[in-house]
């Protein structure tokens, strides 16, 4: 993967940086440059989220790509933010710990790397909101 | 719009076909399909072919243009495209098909797909797959492609109390039929404790909740109905060619346990077909995990939203069933080579509804479905086959 794909994106990546449509005022992450429900009418802010949200399902990831093998078992889930959207995101927990309905709050990590060699990428994954990090 | 028939099938075996190549598989079903209709290399209009990721399993894009040469087609100059809709592919390249001789542009048209995933290592091969989500917001967050049919299962089961066990007697049913189709990458019997005690790949989902990794090819021939009726003597009426889209990521969806996109292809298609879900003899869906064969015979109208599980544990998809679902032994037991399944599905009705099924026949079956989804469900393309017009 080459830097600027993981650079121009750093801003939302980091921060949960989406947008607004004040339009409809319809919250979207990740960031879009259209509002789906007002196409061209729509007017497209930035919008920070806090990355404070709630499980709504989730999985332990036994068999990973190449570029996740090494930190298999991960759980993932689908996170819907308190503000309403939703994503994809992992759980840094015990496989046993996560559920459905669980709280969750947002935390800086790293996500992976491009070999030995490659560029190193971080972002936003989440652990369980009562968790001290 | 004219009415269009399929005239012939061809379809290879499935499987890991080491010996085999990419372009020797297409050839083989592309030929099989011209002698079953009668018809010659001549006659071609046009081809479509289905492939989702040869620049990814095989390192060769312009695909269109290798299998019109090595089918032999390249001193005729006929238009030759490939179409992708990841696991849709195939299914596609069928509507494609159908749309170019519907028209009325084209009259023997080749609808055809194939994929060769044993030629990298598996890890390439799950990126790969992985490809069809989206890989900013859910591939570099680690989620796999069998990651996230797992989070609809575990959902689903939260909402509709659908098991564990129900999930296993899908792969079980489909191994089942499997033993009865000679062309099947898993001609063996499977038990629910086999499922249970399979590696877990992505919790809930175990190894054999998974479609496996597959070579292989399959083609139809198309003509429009009067030329069909010299051509052949059981042509298959196409009575509807429906397809529909949803946004890629799975977290974006109205319901993460529906696939809205086979929900609207469906409607969509039993319009155009004037029918309805209970008309619908038999039907090859797209199990790419159990999870997504209980999702399709919901959204597909079979069954009530959340149902799937109880329906399939009372044996209502069995071959004797009141819907059998997936006699082939569907993408789990007889193999999903990505691009090629779409029109695996079409066939299988074909023979279905031609009463060439053997020991899987579903005895009187007169109307077919098929329903071929791309991703976790941002595409999704119904057909409804018939023996009448």
């Amino acid at each position: 993967m080459a830097v600027p794909r993981l650079w121009r994106r750093i801003p939302t990546r980091y921060n949960l940086i989406g947008t607004e449509c004040q339009t409809c005022r319809g919250l979207y992450f990740p960031p879009r440059t259209t509002c789906p429900m007002c196409r061209r009418d729509g007017r497209i802010v930035e919008r920070k989220f806090k990355g404070t949200g709630k499980v709504i399902t989730y999985t332990t990831i036994y068999s990973a790509s190449a570029a996740f093998h090494r930190q298999t078992p991960y759980v993932l889930a689908i996170v819907k933010l308190d503000e309403g959207p939703q994503l994809t995101g992992q759980i840094v927990c015990d496989p046993d710990e996560a559920k459905i309905g669980m709280k969750v709050r947002p935390v800086f990590r790293k996500l992976g790397e491009d070999g030995p060699e490659g560029v190193i990428y971080y972002g936003t994954k989440f652990v369980p909101a009562a968790e001290v990090s | 719009m004219r009415d269009v028939a399929i005239i012939g099938v061809g379809c290879t075996n499935f499987g890991e076909m080491w010996e085999r190549s990419f372009r020797d598989l297409f050839v083989e079903a592309g030929l099989n399909a011209l002698e079953d209709a009668n018809a010659r290399g001549e006659d071609i209009d046009a081809l479509y072919v289905g492939n989702m990721s040869a620049g990814k399993f095989i390192d060769q894009e312009h695909i269109g243009a290798l299998i019109a040469d090595y089918a032999g087609l390249a001193s005729l100059h006929i238009p030759s495209t490939r179409v992708e809709a990841a696991c849709a592919s195939g299914g596609l390249a069928l509507r494609e098909g159908v749309l170019a001789v519907a028209s009325g542009l084209h009259d023997i048209v080749i609808a055809a797909g194939v994929e060769k995933m044993t030629d990298v290592e598996t890890g390439v091969t799950i990126d790969a797959l992985a490809s069809a989500a989206d890989r900013e917001w859910e591939g570099f967050m680690g989620a796999t492609f069998p990651g996230l049919y797992a989070m609809i299962a575990r959902l689903h089961m939260h909402k509709y109390g659908t098991t564990r066990e129900q999930l296993a007697m899908v792969a079980v049913k489909n191994h089942h039929n499997a033993t009865m189709n000679p062309k099947a990458q898993y001609k063996r019997e499977i038990t629910i404790e086999d499922v249970m005690n399979s590696p877990l790949v992505a919790d809930p989902l175990r190894v054999y909740d998974c479609s496996p990794i597959t070579d292989g090819a399959a083609a139809v021939v198309l003509a429009p109905v009067a030329l069909a009726r010299k051509l052949n003597d059981t042509p298959i009426y196409v009575r509807a060619s429906a397809q529909a889209s949803d946004t890629i990521t799975l977290h974006d969806r109205r319901d993460i346990t529906t696939l809205d996109a086979t929900v609207h292809a469906a409607q969509r298609a039993y319009k155009m077909a004037g029918i309805s879900p209970k008309d619908i003899d038999v039907a090859e869906v797209h199990d790419c995990f159990t999870i997504a064969e209980i999702c399709a015979i919901e959204d597909l109208g079979f069954v009530q939203k959340g149902s799937g599980g109880p329906a399939t544990e009372e044996g209502m998809t069995a071959l004797d069933g009141d819907i059998p679902i997936n006699p082939s032994g569907g993408l789990k037991a007889c193999g999903h080579p990505v691009g090629a399944t779409g029109i695996k599905q079409a066939i299988e009705i074909v023979q279905q509804l031609r009463c060439e099924a053997g020991k899987r026949q579903v005895s009187g079956a007169k109307i077919g479905l098929t329903h071929n989804v791309g991703g976790t469900g941002g595409t999704a393309v119904v057909h409804i086959l018939s023996i009448n017009r």
